[in-house]
């Protein structure tokens, strides 16, 4: 065949050969992730986004740092089961301030697109301490150090302004305030002017009411731990869209 | 092509010491600068290891550089073999690590009374699962293939591998890698997209690595002394090239501060998903089967002393192969907010995978034509026989699950954790240490394996060991799925989530059992290859007929 016989050149020279590789495998990349880019639709219409808490952002990172997306995903598919065990189907809006994102890809623990606001903290606390204490067959790890290890946050500035670079809208005031806001949504009646000022820059952000959760979220007044932090962001995940003004019909949210 | 190599002998053995030299040198510079100003602990102890290890390197490199007296320690007239024993030796060594962490993970998923450690986050199977997946990926099957590509272009191109010191930049510059990688999980210095967890430094230093992969492998091609490229070389190539593309771009990342481990992901949610699957299903693409593929296509011909079945069956699936590949990705995120277009592509073209991929496994298992009583007497020959056999098994059932309808079942479940390691212990696993059992005898110029025994024990074991394992996930992965999405007679949801969790509890310990099965074959063939190299047993005398030690191959493999 003619064609077989033009393949020789390909088996001839080796950087042909390379460069015939290259373009074929760069193709279906192109044409499938450089869209999301620019195609308007990709991400919904929505309201009540805001970035993440200089606390939720910390208690993010531990969520990561733990590994907890190998067992957990956050996305709840538009089927009818998942909508009823674990709330409304995610949305692309709702992850477009996470750098990663953290959908996973197993559940070997429930989805926790929706955790936020469903338990107590209390409730989390017993259960990262002791899994078992509150669901008796659980076979999720320990996970108490967190309770005991205090947060590190004198670099929190930083980290905003590298998030700021990849493009979540966090402002000057947010950056500048990053500690006190930090300190203040874990310390409840501890400084009513820090708190309602982290409440105040969050909600215009948000441009929602109720999307700051302020509480000692370990029970302990002494210390912000890395406790502190994780159930700051496990009480937000999925919060934050007002679902009552989201149009799912609307032409402009049909992908 | 003469010229070509002219200038690369031109350059002299000192050269390309000097500057794989120059760059250690600079690498341990930087790193004690950030050693010295690390932000975080995870940091100093990462920058530290690399310090005292590029500093062995270079320590080491001198002390071998002045023993020389002289001689070419990169003499054209030989191939190059040392490196690719340094590659068996470490392929088995990280193979049954990474075995290891797999049954320890899957004995906490069953018995996590056991395994129960408040205090000890380390201890955590979120920090060890990242540990087992990069072991067996990239630190068992990376060697292996690394190894075997080096073996495998020499004898193809009947020529030595270019760039002198280069090769062994790359073989220790890559295990370094993966040291930094998996103490990293343990210390909780993850980026958390499967399969390219390390961070941003680490992933400095493997593109550092891969470029100089790229560079050595195609200098070789340069000044080689046949006229084609022989097909194993086209998958090698696919792989390194891909790989690089695919590491880069998701792996695009700002670090916090240069003295700090912490990075974030350039892009976000559903494009940062797209991303990192399009890079993960062709992780599986171009890392677990171009790459071992191009293993079939010389080690099998070789071993049973026939021509490849179809030149034609071999360039057509090659480029169909890696070209659908690519857009497979959004397979993985079916029914997620990534929009349903791209989701609609990525089922497409998986379907359409299932042509290449089985092109592939007819044309390695007809190169048995004419020889298939080899399957009888060779358990060699078998093992990478059931490879394929596997291969042809996954590349169905990934199509399978990639239409809509059934992901919606396996998606999430124990099923998925089936397929990969029905494509990751049967065919990864197999071809690989079919490959091992072919090289070891060639490179230590033995007359054969220390014991045939002990393959067939292996072969086995492993095969019940696969069996036990992906049978037991299966039955868990379709319960569970099932369980999820069942109603009472109410229309109520009739399982909670944790009635799901305690229905696999006896699939979980057939789980272990076959993980542990798998581990024992493996330990066997590890004793195998010792004592083969050792030239204990039937190995016995030194042959030179397999291996020649000139670049004059005895047996032109394949076309």
């Amino acid at each position: 065949m003619a064609i077989m016989d033009k393949h020789q050149k390909l088996e001839r020279h080796s950087l042909l050969l390379t460069v015939g590789i290259l373009v074929v495998v760069a193709i279906g990349g192109l044409v499938e992730i450089a869209p999301l880019f620019y195609l308007e639709n990709t991400i919904e219409k929505v309201q009540g986004m805001r970035p993440y808490t200089p606390l939720e952002l910390k208690g993010r990172n531990i969520y990561i740092r733990e590994g907890c997306y190998t067992c957990h995903s956050q996305m709840v598919r538009p089927l009818r089961d998942e909508v009823e065990r674990y709330g409304h189907y995610s949305l692309a809006a709702e992850s477009m301030y996470d750098h990663p994102f953290q959908w996973g890809s197993k559940r070997t623990g429930p989805d926790l697109a929706r955790v936020g606001g469903k338990y107590s903290d209390e409730w989390h606390l017993d259960h990262l301490k002791d899994p078992k204490s509150v669901v008796p067959d659980s076979i999720m790890p320990p996970y108490a150090f967190l309770a005991k290890k205090k947060l590190k946050y004198d670099d929190i500035e930083d980290h905003l302004k590298t998030l700021r670079l990849a493009g979540v809208p966090y402002t000057d005031d947010m950056i500048a305030n990053a500690k006190a806001d930090l300190v203040a949504q874990a310390s409840p009646n501890a400084d009513f002017d820090a708190e309602d000022a982290l409440v105040a820059r969050y909600t215009e952000a948000s441009g929602r009411e109720g999307t700051v959760k302020i509480s000692d979220f370990d029970h302990n007044p002494k210390a912000v731990t890395e406790m502190d932090a994780l159930i700051a962001y496990l009480q937000m995940t999925g919060t934050l869209v007002d679902f009552s003004t989201y149009e799912a019909n609307d032409l402009s949210n049909r992908r | 092509m003469n010229t070509r190599a002219d200038i690369s002998r031109g350059a002299g053995p000192g050269f390309s010491i000097g500057t794989v030299s120059a760059l250690t040198g600079l690498v341990a510079l930087g790193v004690l600068i950030i050693a010295g100003n690390a932000a975080d602990p995870m940091m100093a102890a990462h920058a530290w290891t690399f310090f005292f290890l590029t500093v062995l390197g270079l320590l080491i490199t001198g002390l071998w550089a002045g023993s020389l007296n002289g001689r070419n320690p990169f003499d054209p007239a030989i191939y190059e073999d040392t490196i690719v024993k340094f590659g068996v030796a470490a392929s088995m060594f990280w193979g049954i690590a990474g075995f290891l962490v797999g049954v320890i993970i899957a004995l906490q998923l069953t018995f996590p009374n056991i395994f129960y450690f408040p205090d000890l986050g380390w201890t955590n199977f979120g920090r060890l699962r990242p540990l087992h997946t990069s072991a067996v990926i990239f630190a068992f099957g990376g060697n292996v293939l690394i190894a075997t590509s080096f073996y495998v272009v020499q004898r193809t191109c009947r020529t030595r591998l270019a760039g002198g010191m280069w090769p062994w930049f790359v073989f220790w510059g890559y295990n370094l890698f993966i040291v930094v990688a998996g103490t990293g999980y343990l210390l909780g210095v993850t980026q958390s997209k499967e399969y390219a967890e390390p961070e941003w430094y680490a992933d400095l230093w493997l593109t550092i690595v891969w470029v100089a992969y790229l560079l050595v492998f195609l200098g070789t091609l340069w000044k080689r002394k046949e006229p084609h490229i022989y097909v194993a070389n086209w998958f090698y190539l696919s792989f390194i090239v891909t790989i690089a593309m695919l590491h880069i771009v998701n792996n695009l990342a700002i670090p916090v501060s240069l003295t700090g481990s912490k990075s974030y992901q350039l892009f976000a949610g559903v494009q940062d998903a797209l991303t990192q699957w399009w890079y993960g299903h062709n992780a599986v693409g171009f890392f677990l089967t171009t790459g071992f593929l191009a293993i079939m296509y010389y080690f099998i011909p070789k071993q049973v002393n026939r021509p490849v079945y179809s030149y034609r069956l071999s360039i057509v699936h090659f480029w169909s192969l890696i070209f659908i590949y690519i857009w497979a990705g959004p397979h993985h995120l079916h029914y997620t907010a990534l929009p349903q277009w791209a989701q609609t592509l990525g089922m497409v073209f998986s379907v359409m995978l299932w042509m290449p991929s089985w092109g592939g496994m007819i044309n390695g298992v007809m190169t048995l034509s004419g020889a298939w009583d080899k399957l009888r007497t060779d358990p060699i020959v078998r093992m990478m026989i059931v490879a394929l056999a596997f291969y042809g098994m996954s590349t169905f059932e990934g199509p399978l699950m990639s239409v809509r309808a059934v992901n919606a079942l396996s998606h999430y479940t124990e099923w998925g954790i089936a397929h990969v390691h029905s494509g990751s212990m049967g065919w990864v696993g197999f071809i690989s240490f079919g490959a091992l059992y072919c090289v070891t005898p060639w490179l230590w110029k033995r007359k054969a394996l220390y014991s045939k025994a002990l393959v067939e024990w292996h072969f086995w074991l492993a095969t019940l060991g696969i069996l036990f394992y992906i049978v037991a996930m299966y039955v868990a992965g379709i319960t569970e799925g099932l369980m999820w999405r069942a109603y009472n007679e109410f229309g109520f949801l009739e399982y909670a989530f944790i009635e799901t969790v305690k229905a696999k509890h006896i699939m979980y310990m057939i789980r272990v059992a076959g993980g542990l099965l798998y581990l024992t074959g493996a330990l066997l063939m590890a004793y195998n290859l010792v004592r083969t190299a050792l030239g204990h047993g039937e190995a016995g005398e030194a042959t030179a007929a397999d291996a020649p030690k000139t670049a004059t191959p005895a047996l032109q493999p394949a076309e």
